[in-house]
Order: structure tokens, then sequence, then C-alpha cells
């Protein structure tokens, strides 16, 4: 199969990109590889930022790897959707067209910029179905590993903050579980095989809420920034408590004080409105919608009768507030009978899948 | 985690002062007997309840004392007003602000001293103890808001038939009642207060918090607040209805580009609530946020419901709470979510008192020496407000009650909710014939029907009481109050659940007991019996001179003459009240070109026993029924004659139907031979209404010659009836005229109103005569509707 290998996911909000550069180059390829494909390479693995928005995660890189025969690095890079446009002109520009590669993509964006490839950059997307691409790629990295260390890990003592540790395991008999995807929105899978999956649900209270309501609250602009606020912030001072309401515990039906009674409830007060701050928004909105998730798939996995839920997304990025709350919800409304997994690289499986796609592709003609 | 307690807590309530005069004859009612006060204090609004007894007078008939030689009166028997105690509930809701007025108000009319403790409940019930301790001089004592708002919800469940209701915006008729079940276990209650709470219901004492969401009513209003600075609650929502959440949500199409085909999203479906915000850049509109806002928190409540439904495999779901509480745009929302999460498969169910649940509940809690719940309780439509839509745009009658009082009585029934044991399927039986909520025509026609008939009814009232001065202006309130409800019910058809024919009737009714006329026709069926009385001998001596086959039809041409004789209907007592004469073998004239065959009711075998539900008095009773129920004995069935327990229009009640029968077997060998082998059982149907409701069938008593208590519905059993023959308009027309029984059944009906003998496809004074056979049996042609 002809270089470069991409694989493309076009989310909601962030295009998640992966490239193969292959280190096992000989003498004489060198020889034949065109310029533009040299300069290609050379342009994504010599930065680690491109453009205003675009980022390649360093420290996801999984190096050494072998994929269809060949050895090389996998780099993983992520920009904005909305700078979809600007990448466009970028693969006219740089005259992509003439490499005769198949560009696999995946997501949504996959169909919403297909005609744009087209007439733009005069490209030919290969389109496929992110969750498919998902679950490959996702059980592609598990099993290739990080550099020698698991893909996969989860929280001991989730319910103790003092003693919570992330320990690192393997999902070495993955089936079934139950896989949240939290991206813009969040989808639930229940997956039996790697072929064999059903879509549960899903709900539009995502990383985009999150996101969305932290700008209008806060006038925060990225990701980063919200989350950094919210790890400042302290959400009680914004959401009703059992004991708030209760003076304690509810124990007619078993519910501790801490508990939150009200999402952003004391918000209903003026003073309490007039005395918060921005970085309590933050958080309350983060907490909100981590626990949300957390119990639509705490029922799903009752539901279908799983006891393995996995988390990906890109929702999960820095985020161990969410992580760490997940873990914890999963493990105390289940009395310890649920386990929340997660993996490091988080939101990149749909463009893996889109990847191997490609390379399974040019394998059978 | 998100699971929450979920209680309306107390928020920051507006609290202006607003001083008031109350009314006294229309708010507290009947505070003078008022015992067992309970009250649920929620974020802005008090719901009072109390126990109280009404003192009515009711119309009872006693035979006097005849000998045959004693000629000199004609009258047959004595009609005397009586005065009859019953129980009510009251309950009363009103906004916070009013709290300390109306604590004043019962205070100073407060008479029972019995009372000692006031049950509470509710997030605000803490904050107003020492308020209510101080003015009432009652102890507080405090119940759990859950259990007392799953009690509520019981209580309304079983005792209110049209309690419950889907919401559907665009349809014709935004609300749809359902009919009571029989059994309302097992059910989930989803109570929307400031956070969630998913309560399994399993019976009336076991119930379980099964799960919850932080994410409430008090997230839209907080939230609310904060993104668009609009403060109340009722205003977000009328923000909400006003917005467009596709500028501020993501929706699948703005990721694909259209729909999601391969997994059936469409691209309308929100992928990411608020994924459009996420930018510093554009100006969002207060209206979009809060519509956004509105979805999202909806969307989310009804997908946890849905999978709580799943797991515990339950598909009665009632929402409430203060985020439900009768506001349209929620109640659509909500809906909306759980079709899109159940496909249809579990409805939303809302109901009619839902703000009343925890009061009813609280009291509940408190009464349960009285044990209230051994008896069945109904809604008094005269005193009770009904189910008002605080739709944003709400029409005049509306507005103008806002910020008033909303009311619910409810009367001790002395009767018990029993299924008509023939009934082919109790569970789908629905009595009324037209919803008149869902048929705007019909609707139209019989509210205008109703206005037109209140002058007669208001005379007729006068005229019953006459030697009684105040009876005018009593008269005069009576008409205020229907006339008032009929107009509420022009605007709110849903006011009071499925409006029929039936619920017209009842409400009349209802208004009439209210201000003390029991019984208006009470006169004239007293004359009118008497005089048919006379003719009874001649009747059935004309009829034996047939024969046999020509006497089969010229008895039920007898029926249906004598149904014609009917103040209830427009049409007859406008002929009857300019032509007394207008007589029998007239009807029976007009009725002569009517070919119909008598069927197997006769021509077959023997039935073993008939249950005949009758109509009118006078003539139609005596001069249509009796040879009717003559000739059923003679060909040896027994006969059960089930008549009204109270009075409604001239229909014949229990009362006056025992003494009719005992003056007709001191003429009749035939009758009096039926009464004495216990083969003519009369009892009551357990109705005061011109119309039938086969599940209100009924503990009552049959004083007849055995003076034993029996249930109809274990006479029917006991008997092994196979035949019932339900008569007149309101029985087998307004109501029953689809009624599938499990036996034989007739129903036999003259058209004494033109509007409907149009719709059914005849003219005025048609017939019905519906013979049917339940399926499986060889069955008859029925002869539905032959003109005359």
């Amino acid at each position: 199969s002809a270089f470069p290998w991409f694989g493309m996911d076009i989310g909601g909000t962030l295009v998640k990109l992966v490239y193969f550069e292959p280190v096992d180059i000989t003498a004489e390829e060198e020889q034949e590889e065109v310029e533009n494909l040299k300069s290609i390479r050379r342009y994504l693995t010599s930065n680690v930022a491109y453009g205003k928005t675009g980022v390649r995660d360093v420290h996801l890189e999984l190096r050494n790897l072998t994929m269809c025969g060949r050895t090389g690095n996998l780099h993983f890079i992520r920009f904005p959707t909305q700078a979809m446009p600007r990448f466009i002109q970028m693969g006219h520009d740089k005259n992509f067209s003439s490499l005769h590669t198949t560009l696999c993509a995946t997501g949504g964006g996959a169909y919403k910029f297909e005609n744009d490839f087209r007439t733009m950059a005069d490209l030919e997307l290969l389109k496929l179905d992110e969750l498919d691409c998902l679950i490959r790629g996702l059980l592609f990295v598990d099993r290739v590993g990080f550099n020698g260390h698991p893909e996969c890990y989860y929280f001991q003592n989730p319910s103790d903050t003092q003693s919570c540790v992330k320990k690192p395991c393997t999902l070495d008999n993955p089936f079934p579980m139950l896989l949240v995807n939290i991206g813009s929105g969040v989808s639930i899978l229940a997956v039996y095989s790697e072929n064999n999956y059903k879509r549960v649900t899903g709900t539009s209270l995502g990383g985009g809420t999150f996101l969305g309501l932290c700008c209008l609250l806060t006038g925060c602009e990225t990701f980063e920034e919200a989350l950094e606020m919210a790890s400042k912030g302290d959400s009680t001072n914004v959401d009703k408590l059992v004991k708030d309401i209760y003076g304690g515990d509810y124990e007619r039906f078993g519910l501790q004080g801490s508990a939150v009674a009200s999402s952003f409830g004391h918000m209903m007060s003026k003073d309490k409105r007039d005395s918060i701050s921005k970085e309590d928004l933050a958080r309350a909105t983060l907490v909100t919608i981590t626990n949300n998730i957390g119990s639509i798939a705490r029922m799903c996995a009752v539901n279908e009768k799983i006891e393995r839920v996995v988390f990906v997304g890109n929702f999960l990025r820095i985020n161990t507030v969410s992580t760490k709350l997940l873990a914890y919800a999963m493990d105390f409304w289940s009395k310890g009978q649920l386990r929340a997994l997660f993996l490091e690289h988080e939101g990149y499986f749909g463009a893996v899948g889109a990847l191997m796609e490609l390379l399974k592709t040019t394998e059978d003609p | 985690m998100a699971e929450c307690g979920g209680v309306d807590s107390s928020t920051s309530g507006h609290t202006m002062d607003k001083s008031i005069t109350l009314p006294p004859d229309e708010i507290f009612r009947n505070l003078e007997n008022a015992k067992r006060f309970a009250i649920d204090i929620g974020g802005s609004l008090t719901k009072l309840a109390y126990y109280s007894t009404v003192q009515h007078k009711v119309a009872k008939v006693r035979s006097f004392e005849h000998n045959a030689k004693d000629a000199d009166s004609d009258k047959l028997y004595e009609i005397s007003v009586q005065e009859e105690v019953t129980a009510r509930l009251h309950f009363i809701k009103f906004e916070n602000a009013y709290i300390e007025t109306c604590l004043d108000f019962i205070r100073d009319h407060l008479v029972n001293t019995e009372t000692k403790v006031i049950k509470a409940t509710g997030g605000g019930a803490h904050k107003f103890k020492e308020l209510i301790e101080r003015k009432l001089g009652l102890k507080v004592d405090k119940e759990d808001e859950m259990t007392c708002l799953i009690k509520g919800c019981n209580f309304v469940l079983r005792n209110i038939p049209h309690e419950a209701f889907v919401y559907a915006k665009h349809a014709d008729s935004e609300f749809r009642f359902q009919t009571t079940h029989p059994d309302i276990f097992p059910y989930l209650l989803i109570n929307i207060g400031s956070g969630v709470s998913i309560v399994k219901v399993e019976s009336e004492d076991k119930f379980e918090r099964i799960g919850g969401s932080s994410i409430g009513g008090g997230t839209f209003w907080g939230l609310g607040a904060l993104l668009t600075k609009t403060k109340r609650f009722d205003e977000l929502l009328q923000l909400a209805s006003k917005g467009q959440h596709a500028s501020v949500d993501m929706l699948v199409k703005d990721i694909y580009g259209g729909s999601y085909g391969s997994l059936g999203l469409t691209g309308d479906l929100i992928a990411s609530s608020f994924g459009k915000s996420a930018t510093a850049d554009k100006e969002f509109s207060k209206e979009d946020m809060a519509k956004s806002l509105l979805h999202m928190i909806s969307n989310d409540i009804g997908q946890l419901a849905c999978l709580y439904a799943k797991l515990h495999n339950l598909s009665r779901v009632y929402f409430g709470g203060f985020f439900i509480r009768g506001h349209p745009v929620t109640m659509h929302t909500i809906t909306y979510s759980i079709n899109f999460f159940t496909k249809g498969e579990v409805q939303a169910l809302f109901l009619r008192h839902e703000g009343y649940l925890g009061a009813i509940g609280a009291f509940l809690k408190g009464a349960e020496e009285d044990n209230p719940n051994q008896y069945s309780w109904g809604e008094n439509y005269a005193g009770s407000s009904g189910l008002m839509s605080v739709s944003p745009d709400m029409n005049p009658m509306q507005r103008a009650r806002s910020g008033t009082f909303d009311m619910l009585e409810m009367d001790r029934l002395e009767r018990q909710l029993v299924n008509l044991p023939l009934l082919q399927d109790p569970s789908s039986y629905i009595p009324d014939t037209v919803d008149l909520t869902e048929d705007a025509l019909a609707r139209e026609y019989w509210l205008y029907c109703f206005e037109e008939a209140l002058d007669g009814v208001v005379k007729r009232a006068v005229a019953s009481q006459p030697d009684i001065p105040e009876a005018n202006e009593r008269a005069e309130k009576f008409r205020q109050k229907y006339r008032h409800k009929l107009q509420t019910l022009r605007h709110q058809p849903f006011a009071y659940g499925s409006l029929t024919v039936r619920s017209l009737l009842d409400t009349r009714e209802h208004c009439l007991n209210e201000f003390n006329f029991p019984d208006p026709y009470s006169k004239i069926k007293q004359r009118e019996n008497d005089v048919a009385l006379k003719y009874y001998q001649k009747a059935v001596k004309s009829m034996e001179e047939l024969s046999w086959e020509q006497r089969q039809f010229a008895l039920v041409r007898g029926v249906l003459a004598g149904n014609v004789f009917d103040w209830g209907a427009k049409a007859v007592s406008d002929v009857l009240e300019s032509d007394p004469e207008f007589g029998f073998e007239e009807a029976k004239r007009q009725l002569e070109g009517i070919r119909m065959c008598p069927v197997n009711t006769v021509s077959g075998p023997p039935h073993k026993c008939a249950l005949f539900f009758v109509d009118n008095s006078g003539v139609d009773i005596i001069l249509g029924v009796m040879p009717f129920v003559r000739e059923l004995l003679s060909r040896g069935t027994e006969v059960v004659l089930a008549s009204n327990s109270g009075p409604a229009l001239n229909d014949v009640t229990n009362g006056e139907l025992q003494i009719l029968t005992e003056r007709i077997a001191a003429m009749d060998p035939v009758i009096q031979a039926g009464l004495r082998e216990d083969r003519l059982t009369l009892v009551q149907s357990g109705s005061s209404s011109p119309c039938l409701d086969l599940r209100i069938c009924v503990r009552v008593v049959v004083f007849f010659l055995s003076r034993l208590d029996k249930v109809l519905a274990m006479v029917v059993r006991e008997r092994q009836t196979d035949l019932v023959i339900i008569e007149g308009m309101g029985r087998a027309i307004h109501t029953n005229y689809y009624a599938m029984l499990s036996c034989e059944s007739l129903k036999m009906a003259v058209i004494k109103n033109s509007w409907l003998a149009d719709r059914l496809g005849g003219k005025l004074f048609s017939v019905v005569f519906k013979y049917e056979v339940p399926a499986g049996k060889p069955s008859q042609d029925s002869a539905a509707l032959t003109p005359s």
C-alpha cells in the first residue's frame, strides 16, 4: 500500500488524525519517494504544532510499531473541526491528490466535508462508519500496547480520594464490554466481539455541552481553559446537596448528605448567584455532565448485564476530575459490581480504525 | 454521583405582601365543621387539606298506608326532605405569599376545638413551622415528603376516574385521559422537583426509590437564571417556548451534513446540547438558550425514566413535580423524550391533581384512624376548580385565575367501585359514547344545549320547593355556578377529565345538590306515577288480549313508547309542558310503523335471569317496563330491576320504585308472586345520574322482601344473569352504546334529541333497539335505529 498512511476521524468539535511514519525505508524507496511525500513526512514529524490550532500529542506516539509488514511510528494529531476548510485548502496546495493514495475518513465530517474534499482538493474520501472504526482501533491499540506498557488503566480505591491511584491493566478478555464514547455528544455501545456490537443509547449531554455551557457561563474559550478553571472551583457552592435540604443524610432512601440533590440548584437564589466564582461554575458544569454520563452508563450496564465499562473520547483528555468521578460513580452506585476502565489514547481510536481500513483495503485488491 | 433527593425544596419564593380579603363561602368552605388539617408547603405554592362534614338535603319518599277502600287520597306516596350528613375532603392551593392571610382566616373561622395537630410536608414546612404553630395554635407534625406523595398518588389514581392523561400537543385534544384501571399497581412515579426522584410503587404501602438524578427543575431554573438573567421559573418556560434550540445545540446534521442513516439518527436530532455555544465570537438569544436547556433537561430525564422503566419492566410511568405541574411546555418535551427513547412502548402519563398529591398524602397520614381509604371518594365538580392550562398563551379566563385559589373537593361515596361482572372486558370498557373533549362539534352542541336548558332547570328547581321563600335565591346561585362551569368547560374542556354528556349531567346534579335542590322533579314524578298507575291494569289487560307474537311486539313497543316520556329531553319536555294530554297511546301509535324483531330475547328459550336498568318514572316504568317484566316473569325468567340510588331528572329512584312495585303487586298476581318467590328483585344501581357507568355497580342495599344487604354485582352473579336490558338515552346511547357484555344484551331508547338523531343517521323520535349476543354465541340481527 502506497504511502502516506493516514487515518482521519472528523468529529463535531475535533478532527483526529493518525499518521504512520515508516522508519524502515530502504535507500531504494527513499530515492523513489516523491518530493511532496517527503515534505509531508518532514512537516508532520518535525513539528508539534500546526498553524494556530493543530497539535501533535507527542506523548501518545506509538514507536516502532509494525503495521502491514512495515515498521514505523504512529503519530497522533488533532485540530478543531472549524479548521477543516483550511486543512482541505492545504491538501490542495500540497497537491495531495497527486499521491494517488486513498484518504480514509470516519466521523460525521467524512460525510459533511466529502464534497469539499472533492471540489477543493480533488480528493476522494473513503467514508467509514465511526463506530466500526472506534472498536477496531481500540482493540488494535490495546493489543499492541503503549510502547511496552498497557494501554488500559483503572483507579484503585476509587471511593477514597486519599488512596485512589491509577493502575495499569490489560483488556485480555475484553468482551462483553460497555463502551462509552464521550465526544461532543455521547454514544454508548455494547460490544460482544470485534464485529458484533450494538449502540445501546446516547446522550446529547457530552463534552460539547461542558465546553458550550462553560463558555456561556464563564467567558472561557478553550477546553483547556475550562478544565483549568474547573480544577480550581468548588461545585458545592453551585449545586444543592442532599444535606442542604435535609440537614444531613436522607436516611429513608439511603442518600448521603454529600450527594448532589439538584445540579445548579443553589443558582435559583439571587444571593447565591451573586456570590459564586467562574471557577465554581466551571467545576459544577464538569461535575454535572460527568455524573450524568456515569448515571446513564451505569443503567445501561445493568440493563445489558455487562460489568466492564470502558470510557473513551476526548472529553477525558487531561481530565482527571472526570475520570476519577466516573470511576467512583461506577464503583459506589453498583456496590463494587461495575468497574470503570480508561484508555490512554482516549479520542484517537476512530482515526486508528480508519487507518486500519486503509491497510485492509489495499491488502485485498 | 447524581443520585439525589429530588425534592421540591423551598426556594426563594418572591414574598410580596399581598393582603387579600377572602370570600369565606367560596374558598375555605365548611371550616365550622373542619377537622384533621394537613398542609404541604412547596417552593412557591401552599396546599391545605382538611376534612369536613356537609349537611345536605335529600329527598325521601314514604308510602302512605293504602287500603283498597280508602280512596280519598289519590297520592301514592309522600315526599319529604331530610337532612343527611356526608363527608367531604377539601384541598386548597394558593401562593405562599398568601399563607399568613390564610392562616389568620382559618384561625378566625375554625370552630372545632378538638383539632390539636396539623400534618405538614414539603420543603417549606420547616420554614413556616413556627408561623403555623403561632397562628393556629396547632402542633406541626412533619411527615416524610415521598411517603405523602405516593399516598396521595395512590388515592387520586384509585378515586378519580379521569385522573391520568397523555399529553399530545398537536392533537385535536391536547389531553387524552386514561380510563382507570382497577389495578393501579405497579407504576413508576418520576417526581421532578429541584432534582429528580424515581420511585417504584408496588402496592399501597410498598414503594422504593430506585433512582434519581440531580438534573431536574432546579437545574433548569438555576442554569436558566444564570444564562438568561431571568429570575422566575414561569418566565424561563415562556422564554423557552419562543426559542430555537438549533442555534445553540449541535445537531446530527451539523456533524454529518445530514442524517446518520446507518444508526437511524435523523439530522434534526441533538448530538450535543449547547455544542454550538463553545465559541467566544457569537451571541445567543435568551430564548434560544432557554429552549436548548429545556430540551437538554427533559431529554435527560426522559432517558433515565426509560432506563428505569425497562430495568423494572414497568409500562405505567407518571410524571409530577413543579417542573411538570400542568406546564404544557414541559409536558410536551417530556412526552417527546419518552416517545423517542422507548419508540412508543412507554407513554408519559401526567396527573390532573398532581399539585395536590403531597397534601392529600399528609392528610391521609393524619386521618388514618378514620380510615378514609376504605371508602370511595368522588370529585365534586361543583366545588372543584378543575385542571387549568398554564400555557404561555393563556386565554383570558385562565389569566384572571392565576394568582388566586385553586380547589379540589371530594365527597365520600356510599358505594364502592366494582365492575359489573358481565362486562366483556372491564379494562377496555369506556361508558361514554362520545368524548366531547375530542369532538369539538359535539362539544359545542351539548354545551349550547345545556346552557339553553338552564332556565328550565332553574324554574323547576324553584317549583320543587314552593313553600321555601329563599329557594329563588338559591336557584339563582345554582344558575350562576352551573353557567360558570359551562363557560369554563367551553375554554377548558379537559378541566374535569374527558368531557361527556354524562359529566355535564353529573356536574349539573352536583351543582343542584350544592344549593340544596336534591330532587327538582320529585313532584312531577309523583304526579306522573299516580296517573300512570291508574292505567296499569288496563295496559296489562290489552296485552293479554293479543296473540303471543303480537304481544311480544307490543311489549317492546310499550317500553319504547314509555321511554318517550322524558323530561330530561328538551324536545319532549316542550311537548309535555304544552300538552299534558300527550298520551301513551299516541306515542305507541307513533312507533307503530316500526318493524323490529324482538328476536330471541323472547322467541328463544327463556333466560335464567334478566338485569334491567330502568329509566324514567311514570308512564315509562309503569306502563312500559312493568308489563315487559311481567312477561319475563311469566316465562320463568327471574328479573332484577336496577334503578338509581339517588334522584336525577325524572328517572325513577330505587325508593320510588319500591313503592310503585308494591302497589302494582297489590293489583297484579304475577308481580306479587314474583316478589314473594324472590324472582323479582329491586336493586340500586349506585348511580344518581341519568347515565350509567357499569363500573360503579355498587355496594348497596336491597330493601325488599328479603331485607338482605346485597351487592348488585353479587345478585348478578348468584342469579346467573344471562340477559341485560338497558333502557333510555342516558344509559343506552350517551353511555354504553358500544359496551360489550359477556351475555346477551338489549339496548332500547327513543332518540329525543334531533341533533343526536342526525348524528346517528336518523330522525327525531327514532328508536335504538340494539340486541347483541357476545361473540361465540349464535347471533341474531339487531335492528338499530329503525326510522319511525
